[in-house]
């Protein structure tokens, strides 16, 4: 046996593919429910109700406030405990990861408005528009698509941040391979090989999110 | 149809409008005119809510445009606005910029909004332009599309936010065209302005406001061959006299 061997990867791709299912599934899932919440939490913080515009901002200060490695091992721990039952890990990091990325999302959502003209819902408004109409068919269409490079980009982050999941043994793709590696007694060959993955998702995410920018700005 | 009674805004400590009273009957034109700052522009969109006023009262068709039981919405969807820089939906196409309020607001059926909107294109001379977007068309089309937008919601009034100031000039008349031939129909109409070439053709009278004050509201002949007022004397020679 030589000092390197590559062939511990192949011999476990299925396990490896199926960690890579749980990163994926995480990632998208997370995103999407961070999207939702954080357009809710947009529309709040800039609300001229005072109350409802301060428990936006506080919701928004205290997960930025926190790492997301302490949110993660927290609602673990707090997921099963608020609900009554135990949920698994998954669903538990899934929680955190939404409500988490939620207050970055809310910030970039919130950019994306102000972006939109004030004549804009103006003018909405002055067709007889609600509010909500307004936002729905008139501001948030605008500022999704002024704001997606910035979503999609914050998604690459979240991608890469899901390896955190590490702190509570969810079986992502990062922790079937360390698994994999310490039985196997391949560390050096499996960590660059996640490494290597974890580089070329990244990178072609980014790389498209460059292209999608230029092509929005022509 | 329009009333302002004792109207009073401020912008903090600010009065954009001081104790303003005139009205606008059915079918009458008139054009709001005076030096900027002066609090034309915030007068008109006081008409339809788009600017709260502090006291005082307005009133559309009888209805108190600040009376908290007055369903705002159904108000505005009556009464047309356009804007100095057009305002319209840059995601959305022309035909699509037309129909939305017609469906979301007055719920009229797709056919019918569709109808209309090509009706109402062919009346401004933009129906080739149905599916084009606002990017793609001149200032000048975008503010007659806007005008179309505004009247396909059957509205009782058009309120006119200075339509021309944002325009190159060779692209100036033919909106006002547009906005002449409309004035003709007998549409009731409140236009702020600095045309007063329009104000003399169509406009029934002046409003010239100054430092949130009506200084003058007149007849248009009387406003022109006459103004009383030092200070519409002063506007009116330099805005004519070039």
């Amino acid at each position: 046996m030589g000092a390197f061997d590559f062939a511990v990867i192949f011999d476990n791709l299925p396990f490896l593919m199926k960690g890579m299912q749980t990163t994926l599934l995480l990632t998208a899932l997370a995103m999407f429910g961070g999207i939702v919440l954080g357009t809710l939490l947009a529309m709040a913080r800039i609300s001229s109700i005072t109350v409802v515009s301060v428990v936006a901002a506080s919701y928004i200060n205290f997960f930025r406030s926190l790492p997301l490695i302490l949110v993660i091992f927290w609602f673990y721990f707090l997921v099963p405990l608020v609900l009554g039952q135990p949920v698994g890990g998954f669903y538990s990091v899934l929680v955190a990861f939404t409500l988490f990325e939620a207050a970055y999302y809310a910030e970039i959502i919130r950019a994306g408005i102000t972006s939109v003209r004030s004549g804009q819902f103006q003018a909405a408004r002055a067709l007889g528009l609600s509010y909500a109409q307004s936002m729905r068919f008139i501001v948030l269409p605008q500022a999704f698509r002024a704001m997606t490079p910035v979503l999609l980009t914050q998604g690459i982050i979240l991608f890469q941040d899901t390896s955190l999941v590490y702190v509570v043994g969810l079986k992502d793709f990062l922790v079937s391979a360390e698994l994999i590696a310490n039985r196997d007694q391949r560390l050096i060959e499996m960590f660059t090989f996640v490494a290597i993955v974890y580089l070329i998702i990244s990178y072609s995410a980014s790389q498209g999110v460059r292209l999608l920018q230029r092509r929005m700005q022509r | 149809m329009i009333t302002f009674e004792n109207v009073n805004k401020f912008y903090g400590d600010f009065q954009v409008l001081k104790e303003c009273s005139t009205h606008v009957n059915a079918q009458e034109v008139v054009v709001v005119c005076g030096p900027s700052g002066s609090g034309k522009s915030t007068l008109i969109k006081c008409v339809n809510g788009l600017e709260p006023i502090h006291s005082g009262k307005i009133t559309v068709n009888d209805v108190s445009v600040g009376d908290k039981a007055t369903d705002l919405n159904k108000l505005r969807a009556r009464i047309g606005m356009v804007f100095q820089n057009f305002e319209l939906f840059p995601h959305l196409s022309v035909l699509q910029n037309i129909r939305l309020a017609q469906e979301k607001v007055l719920n009229r059926s797709q056919s019918d909004s569709l109808d209309r909107a090509h009706a109402l294109l062919e009346r401004v001379g933009l129906s080739n332009q149905a599916d084009k977007f606002p990017s793609q068309l001149s200032g000048g089309q975008q503010q007659r599309v806007a005008i179309a937008r505004g009247l396909a919601m059957d509205p009782v009034v058009m309120l006119f936010d200075e339509p021309t100031s944002a325009l190159d000039p060779e692209m100036i008349n033919e909106v006002l065209d547009v906005m002449v031939q409309l004035a003709q129909e007998g549409m009731t109409m409140m236009v702020v302005t600095h045309e007063m070439g329009f104000a003399k053709r169509v406009a029934d009278r002046v409003i010239f406001m100054d430092e949130g004050q009506i200084v003058e509201d007149e007849k248009t002949d009387v406003f022109f061959s006459n103004p009383r007022s030092d200070r519409a004397k002063d506007f009116l020679s330099k805005i004519l006299n070039h």
